[in-house]
């Protein structure tokens, strides 16, 4: 019992440390793709690290309370959370994590945990800021969180199961088999939440990296900053895995996984550089018009065309 | 490691009301030594040299130059450089010229949020001498007074591509280990503070808020 | 345009009407009437900006000469009103009523000069010149070098050139006398 859990635990750090050190790497590549379309080298790859390590190596390091603490302690654990239950290569035993039979609820709530934390923590350093762009990410999340959760119980009708490992199984034996094909109306409606959930343009108001000053991690410097950037590119991995496996089929290998998230990526990358950005109240409006009702199609799509 | 180097403990803060000297800290500031390992020092002077980022601030005429800094034509961001709106997690100061005593003033508040190591670019010939402000009432004529600094770009104005330039030079010092202005501000807290409350005449801020 | 300074001549006694380049004039009234004259301007005549208000000193007569520049945007006139005041703490009507930016430029005076103006809103809050504690400043008999050596230090080694000597020397040697 000992020995399975510890491997299981060893399992879950090496699946952690591989996932992070994609999605820092792929926050690079990404970063340079959109300085090469805008005529740009940008920055090196390891960029991302280097900015990790050296906001750790600060010297100083100002605390506003234990909530201040706390708040990229909980970013990182609900980062940390989502991966945890997600497997992230199907049929891997290294790479299944904790999966079990209800684990895209958990999923779900972990995703938004993080967020909460943040709130939590931007609220406590008291910052004007840190309090408009909680209440713009929240506000936002809150929007785009509909579309998404209407596609993810329309795939929990289609195949009669909460449990991610089910769902992909579901989805082997050939793309035909993926749910993009077998229940488009869903994954469209997730597809338009995701861009929401990367933070890209044109949903990027609440971050707003450079123009305003940045939203929620305005007063988090040093140590904590690091760690939120670091949750970021775990966080962005993640959820990258999570709609690969729900959408696009899962992966049996870690170069099918590299490609598929790539180009899930991509899809937020293009929409993001092709168009500006959203105020909040606008991007609001957006989710709760077309997405939302797309979403609430891919019930009835489902309930009607799928399950017999 | 950390280490106060004053007799004094504690700052006056005479320039707030009663009120508001509960809200300000008035520890004074602590100078920080290397790491005791030198690989260790090495290998943060280098991470720190490759990710530099800029306070989002204008303070001057030269603050025009910055703006080019990210766009495709000079593209720093090759160089770690990035724009950063908040003195928390900014490292460099860019001087932009010119400075009047009421920047100056925002400009200290600015600098002692930022949290160390942190270093200053002084660009433009104002800050050295005062340039063509060598006569102003209101601009002040050697930067060096009020903040240490750790490069002067001169120039009226230099291009973007010298400030390109002095970043780099900057990236050297630090990965040196020669850019310890934090330090020396903590060193000579007094001396500067003295400075500083010569020519900024309504001191209503504490006198070091981190 | 004429026509119209030639009415501000008979109404309002302005004096010293100068046409100083096509869509520029400038007209003297005294400061009694200065208010009346403006109002008219930007209610009847159409000059409905104000451009800017500025001031200019006059110590060898001792007087400040105010100017208002209004603009009118159909006939692309822009009209200079200057109006003479003392130069001792005399003070001027204010004109925030008719434009409300206009309170930012007498609380600007004030400070530069110590003009003071009645009614002005926030007139009496630092503008640029946080914890002054000198004469105005751009009062001449203010000597800004004298106070910025004093105050600002000056760093050894910095030499100054009157620009009209050294470029004479330096860019064009050949050009001989001065051109004035």
């Amino acid at each position: 019992m000992i020995a399975e859990w510890t491997g299981k635990i060893a399992n879950f750090a090496l699946t952690l440390l591989i996932v992070t050190a994609y999605g820092l790497f792929m926050t690079a590549f990404i970063e340079r793709i959109i300085a090469k379309v805008q005529g740009r080298i940008g920055i090196p790859y390891w960029q991302p690290v280097i900015n990790i390590l050296k906001n750790f190596f600060k010297r100083t390091a100002v605390s506003h309370g234990y909530m201040f603490y706390l708040g990229p302690v909980f970013r990182i654990a609900g980062g940390i959370g989502t991966l945890a239950f997600i497997p992230v290569i199907y049929g891997s035993e290294t790479f299944s994590n904790f999966s079990m039979a209800g684990d895209l609820f958990l999923v779900i709530y972990f995703m938004f945990f993080g967020q909460l934390g943040m709130a939590l923590g931007a609220g406590e350093s008291g910052h004007p800021y840190s309090a408009i762009g909680i209440a713009r990410g929240l506000s936002q999340m809150t929007a785009y969180e509909v579309p998404f959760a209407l596609a993810v119980i329309s795939i929990v009708i289609q195949y009669d199961t909460l449990s991610i490992t089910e769902i992909v199984a579901a989805q082997q034996g050939g793309w035909q088999n993926w749910t993009v094909f077998t229940n488009w109306v869903a994954t469209l409606a997730a597809m338009l939440a995701f861009l929401g959930m990367t933070g890209y343009s044109p949903f990027d108001i609440f971050l707003a990296p450079q123009e305003i000053p940045i939203g929620p991690p305005t007063e988090f410097h040093s140590a904590y900053l690091s760690f939120m950037s670091l949750n970021r590119a775990l966080f962005g991995a993640t959820k990258l895995v999570l709609f690969m496996n729900l959408f696009f089929g899962g992966a049996t290998g870690l170069i099918e996984l590299m490609i598929k998230t790539w180009l899930i990526y991509m899809v937020a990358i293009v929409v993001g550089v092709a168009f500006p950005r959203f105020r909040v109240d606008q991007a609001i409006r957006f989710f709760f018009k077309i997405p939302t009702l797309i979403g609430i199609m891919s019930i009835v799509y489902a309930q009607m065309m799928l399950t017999s | 490691m950390i280490k106060s180097l004053s007799t004094e403990d504690t700052l006056e803060n005479s320039g707030l009301s009663a009120e508001e000297q509960q809200l300000f800290c008035n520890a004074r500031p602590k100078a920080y030594e290397p790491y005791p390992i030198k690989a260790v020092e090495d290998f943060a002077n280098w991470a720190r040299a490759n990710s530099l980022w800029i306070l989002a601030f204008g303070t001057g005429c030269g603050a025009i130059e910055l703006r080019p800094l990210m766009t495709a034509r000079f593209d720093a961001n090759r160089f770690g450089v990035a724009g950063r709106p908040t003195p928390r997690q900014s490292s460099v100061f860019v001087i932009g010229g010119y400075a009047s005593v009421k920047t100056l003033k925002r400009i200290i508040r600015s600098y002692e949020q930022m949290q160390g190591p942190k270093f200053v670019i002084c660009l433009g010939i104002c800050p050295v001498n005062g340039g063509m402000y060598f006569d102003s009432y209101n601009t002040i004529n050697q930067f060096d007074l009020y903040l240490p600094v750790d490069l002067y770009i001169t120039g009226c104005m230099p291009r973007p591509e010298v400030l390109v330039a002095g970043i780099m030079e900057l990236q050297k010092k630090i990965k040196q280990g020669r850019c310890d202005g934090a330090n020396r501000y903590v060193e000579n807290f007094d001396w500067y503070k003295a400075n500083q409350k010569k020519v900024i005449k309504n001191w209503d801020m504490p006198d070091y808020n981190w | 345009m004429n026509e119209l300074t030639n009415r501000l001549k008979v109404d309002f006694d302005a004096s010293e009407i100068t046409e100083r380049k096509p869509g520029l004039t400038t007209l003297k009234v005294a400061k009694d009437k200065a208010e009346t004259l403006i109002r008219e301007l930007r209610d009847r005549e159409g000059f409905t900006h104000l451009n800017f208000m500025t001031c200019i000193d006059y110590i060898e007569d001792g007087i400040f000469t105010l100017v208002y520049m209004l603009h009118n945007y159909e006939q692309k006139q822009t009209l200079g009103i200057h109006v003479d005041i003392g130069r001792d703490g005399e003070e001027m009507v204010s004109i925030h009523h008719l434009w409300a930016q206009a309170w930012t430029y007498q609380r600007e005076l004030r400070e530069a000069y110590g003009i003071r103006f009645p009614g002005s809103p926030r007139l009496d809050e630092d503008f640029v010149l946080e914890g002054w504690d000198q004469i105005p400043p751009m009062r001449r008999e203010f000597d800004t070098q004298k106070f910025s050596e004093e105050r600002f230090g000056h760093r050894e080694g910095r030499q100054s050139e009157v620009p009209r000597d050294h470029m004479k020397v330096t860019l064009y040697p050949n050009r001989g006398g001065d051109e004035q």
